[in-house]
């Protein structure tokens, strides 16, 4: 009797599993594969519909990016995110990949480590362009951040240092006094969450729409065309 | 600095909060007799009996069974992907050896990526494959610790519980609903949450961005919270999408923290033992808190070849310093290196900082931690390899004082050791094994994105990541190729089940023995000292078995790089 009683209680191994297995896949998937997801992002874009859509950041009713994203910028008279290796296909043939900094539809990192030639070559010639760029000492040491590039390819942010060394440069190119960037500089640091998390930070994007309207670049932005 | 030291120790102790918290509710759902509504009607679904009891073999079938249904769902829909909806992007199929990786990188709790999210996957595959296989994943996981607790607390019994009523409460009480609550602080921070797959931009200075979105915040909290660490980008955590401030950032610590410190909680509450629970707790945090002052260390000094050339590395009010290749400004070095020390020590593999470029001795870290497996550990199994080398403690000193070894009143015997072996064992055949096998696999080299010591590094780190179930790589490994993806898959699977399945034994062997009362040959293992004489056990076992291998590659990088010795 007891026996019986155990075999009832412990089928064999395998005996009855085919449906629960079978069902638990498919069941599983469908609640957790896509009612979760489709019914947070119908929360998502009812409480925080701004930043559901990626944070775009629009000026005169263009997008011009996401707030939290970095963007490439080139010109002189711009503060100058880090370098980033991230990569994109070359317009003259789709199959291969070129340097496309901040492309935010593929970001990529140097990944190249701390013995690497590559790595030691290319921050030389960061630092020698950095120093020339910013009338620095041939001797000067410059801010890591700005001569390492990020792991995302699409840091949005420089370091404080970075960004006091860049203020020279830029007041001089768009006929501003040194103390009025400064001051953007510091209204534009973001400090540490809660005192604790991070690190004092500015992000470029933010800072250069500021100084845009502080006083607007020479070029038209949609004149420039790469 | 000293705010550094503030910052560990503020995220440390709310960690330990939440492990009480967790712990709590962890064992109301193991050990709770009523079914919730939406319980019974999956019950009535599935076609089960919520009172069957399993023995330990049938309820690792059953976790073996449907993990295997649920890979091979996962791996139709991605070769389905151009037939699927939500592609606008039209991403075509990934490969059979590439889809095979996938799904068994995601069921396995790994997470490995040997493609990019970007250019890879649509929308509908984000959720309904990778996001559907990192609940699953992470769920069996914790499932298996559940019937791994539950055998060590009973005697005179010849079952661990019933596999489809702990699944379904993991998910249905934990799981879900704290996904769901994290993902609304998540997009709240800035995590995009759309069904749409981009958003173009034209950038102050003209040109175009392609900015790819998606459904990123449920994404996130669940590859966290699950330790799961697939990326939805390329780039992981680093992107600013997926972790755009240093509040996320430390959400994702904690996420990951979670679950794998509160198992102990858990098992000190289920088996009545609390000071037990406590001491393994204080054992998985004197490794982490070890192992993350190396890393700290190591990035903070920053890269002495990079100084030569100009950089300016030292950490002042201004800027953070150290090694900031490869690293994000908004973390800086004190968040990257908790994050890389949470990340490979909670077994997640998400990452925000490039492991590659990491320093020699910060790049020690997460590989000396996957190779151990048991500093937190992933959901649930991180916990079952603790108990694995607690066993293998007591036997060991058992064999130095000459009595028969005891554990929690249990007698440790022949069969549980070999047992034990088999796992101990199993994990560094497959990590060094495949690593050796591709050291002579002669395309190897092509995939490399270093050369030297570093190279070598990440291929080790390929194998380790994969058979810890961890998932971060030495990223500039191509790793896409039909070898990698072959033998990395298989190492994902081997490393996940020849650990899982014969710890399931031991429960289920330990759970059928008789309780003895404790006598003078003892040794008691709630006390500070069994704490550190596991934590020995731990590092020489994994030092006699990895340090050769680890010799080969960070040690002696480590030492060219003081001496200045590049690579091209």
């Amino acid at each position: 009797m007891t026996q019986v009683q155990t075999q009832t209680k412990m089928p064999f191994l395998f005996v009855g599993l085919l449906r629960p297995v079978l069902i638990s896949a498919a069941f599983f998937m469908l609640l957790t594969g896509l009612a979760y997801p489709l019914f947070t992002t119908l929360v998502a874009n009812v409480l925080f519909p701004f930043q559901a859509r990626g944070s775009l950041v629009e000026r005169d009713g263009l997008v011009i990016g996401s707030a939290v994203i970095g963007q490439h910028f080139t010109r002189a008279e711009y503060f100058q995110g880090r370098p980033s290796m991230t990569l994109g296909a070359d317009p003259l043939d789709p199959s291969k990949s070129v340097a496309q900094p901040y492309n935010a539809g593929s970001s990529g990192a140097s990944n190249l480590g701390p013995t690497s030639q590559k790595l030691i070559d290319a921050v030389a010639l960061r630092v020698d362009a950095y120093r020339q760029q910013n009338g620095l000492a041939a001797d000067a040491q410059v801010p890591v951040d700005a001569v390492t590039s990020s792991a995302s390819g699409l840091d949005p942010h420089i370091s404080v240092a970075n960004a006091q060394i860049q203020v020279s440069r830029v007041a001089r190119l768009r006929h501003l006094p040194e103390a009025d960037l400064l001051k953007l500089v510091n209204a534009h640091t973001e400090q540490r969450t809660f005192g604790l998390l991070g690190e004092p930070r500015v992000n470029v994007l933010q800072l250069n729409l500021a100084l845009d309207a502080l006083k607007p670049a020479h070029q038209p932005p949609l004149a420039a065309s790469e | 600095m000293l705010s550094t030291m503030l910052e560990f120790a503020v995220i440390l102790g709310l960690m330990t909060g939440l492990a009480i918290l967790m712990g709590k509710w962890l064992t109301r759902v193991f050990t709770g007799r009523n079914h919730a509504l939406a319980e019974r009607a999956t019950y009535r679904l599935l076609g089960i009996d919520p009172t069957e009891t399993m023995g330990w073999a049938r309820y690792g079938s059953a976790l073996l069974l449907s993990n295997a249904a649920m890979m091979l769902l996962g791996y139709i829909v991605l070769r389905l992907q151009g037939f699927m909806p939500l592609n606008p992007l039209e991403l075509s199929a990934q490969t059979p050896d590439l889809a095979f990786n996938t799904a068994a990188s995601f069921i396995t709790n790994t997470n490995w990526q040997a493609y990019s999210g970007e250019t890879s996957l649509s929308n509908f595959s984000q959720m309904a494959v990778i996001t559907f296989l990192m609940f699953v994943g992470a769920t069996a996981g914790v499932v298996a610790a559940a019937g791994f607790i539950r055998g060590l607390s009973r005697s005179n019994a010849a079952d661990i519980g019933n596999f489809w009523v702990d699944f379904t409460r993991m998910l249905y009480r934990v799981m879900l609903p704290l996904c769901f609550g994290m993902a609304l602080v998540y997009f709240w921070q800035g995590m995009p949450q759309t069904l749409s797959s981009e958003a173009l931009a034209t950038t102050l200075e003209g040109a175009q961005q392609q900015l790819i979105v998606g459904a990123v915040a449920s994404f996130e909290s669940i590859k966290h919270i699950g330790t799961n660490g697939g990326g939805f980008f390329s780039m992981n955590a680093a992107h600013p999408f997926e972790n755009p401030t240093p509040l996320t950032n430390m959400l994702h610590i904690l996420s990951m923290l979670l679950i794998p410190s509160a198992l102990t909680y858990t098992f000190g509450s289920m088996l009545m033992r609390r000071r037990q629970g406590w001491v393994f707790f204080g054992t998985f945090l004197v490794m982490f808190v070890g192992f993350l002052s190396i890393v700290y260390t190591a990035e903070q000094s920053g890269n002495p070849l990079l100084t030569r050339v100009g950089a300016d590395q030292v950490l002042s009010a201004t800027q953070s310093g150290g090694n900031m290749e490869g690293k994000e400004l908004r973390f800086g070095i004190a968040d990257t290196s908790l994050f890389v020390t949470t990340t490979t020590g909670a077994t997640t593999g998400s990452v925000n900082a490039m492991h590659d470029s990491l320093t020699p001795m910060g790049g020690f870290v997460p590989l000396a931690q996957m190779m151990l497996n048991c500093v937190f550990g992933g959901d649930g199994v991180g916990f079952i390899n603790l108990i694995q080398y607690a066993l293998l403690t007591v036997f060991l000193v058992g064999m130095m004082i000459g009595r028969s070894p005891e554990f929690l009143g249990k007698k440790i015997e022949a069969r549980e050791i070999k047992l034990v072996m088999l796992s101990v064992l199993a994990h560094p055949v497959c990590i060094l094994g495949f690593t050796a096998l591709a050291a002579l696999w002669p395309d190897t080299l092509n995939s490399l994105n270093n050369q030297g010591p570093h190279g070598f590094s990440e291929v080790l780190y390929a194998y380790t990541s994969g058979t810890a179930n961890n998932g971060s790589a030495f990223a500039g490994l191509n790793a896409n190729t039909p070898f990698f993806n072959t033998t990395i898959g298989l190492a994902m699977l081997l490393g996940r089940f020849f650990t899982m399945l014969p710890m399931l034994a031991v429960a289920g062997s330990l759970a059928m023995k008789k309780n003895i009362p404790a006598g003078a040959g003892t040794i008691p293992t709630a006390t500070p000292l069994f704490m550190f004489l596991v934590v020995f056990v731990v590092l020489v076992v994994g030092g006699l078995t990895f340090l050769p291998a680890l010799a080969l590659g960070p040690l002696v990088e480590q030492l060219q790089l003081l001496t200045g010795q590049t690579y091209k």
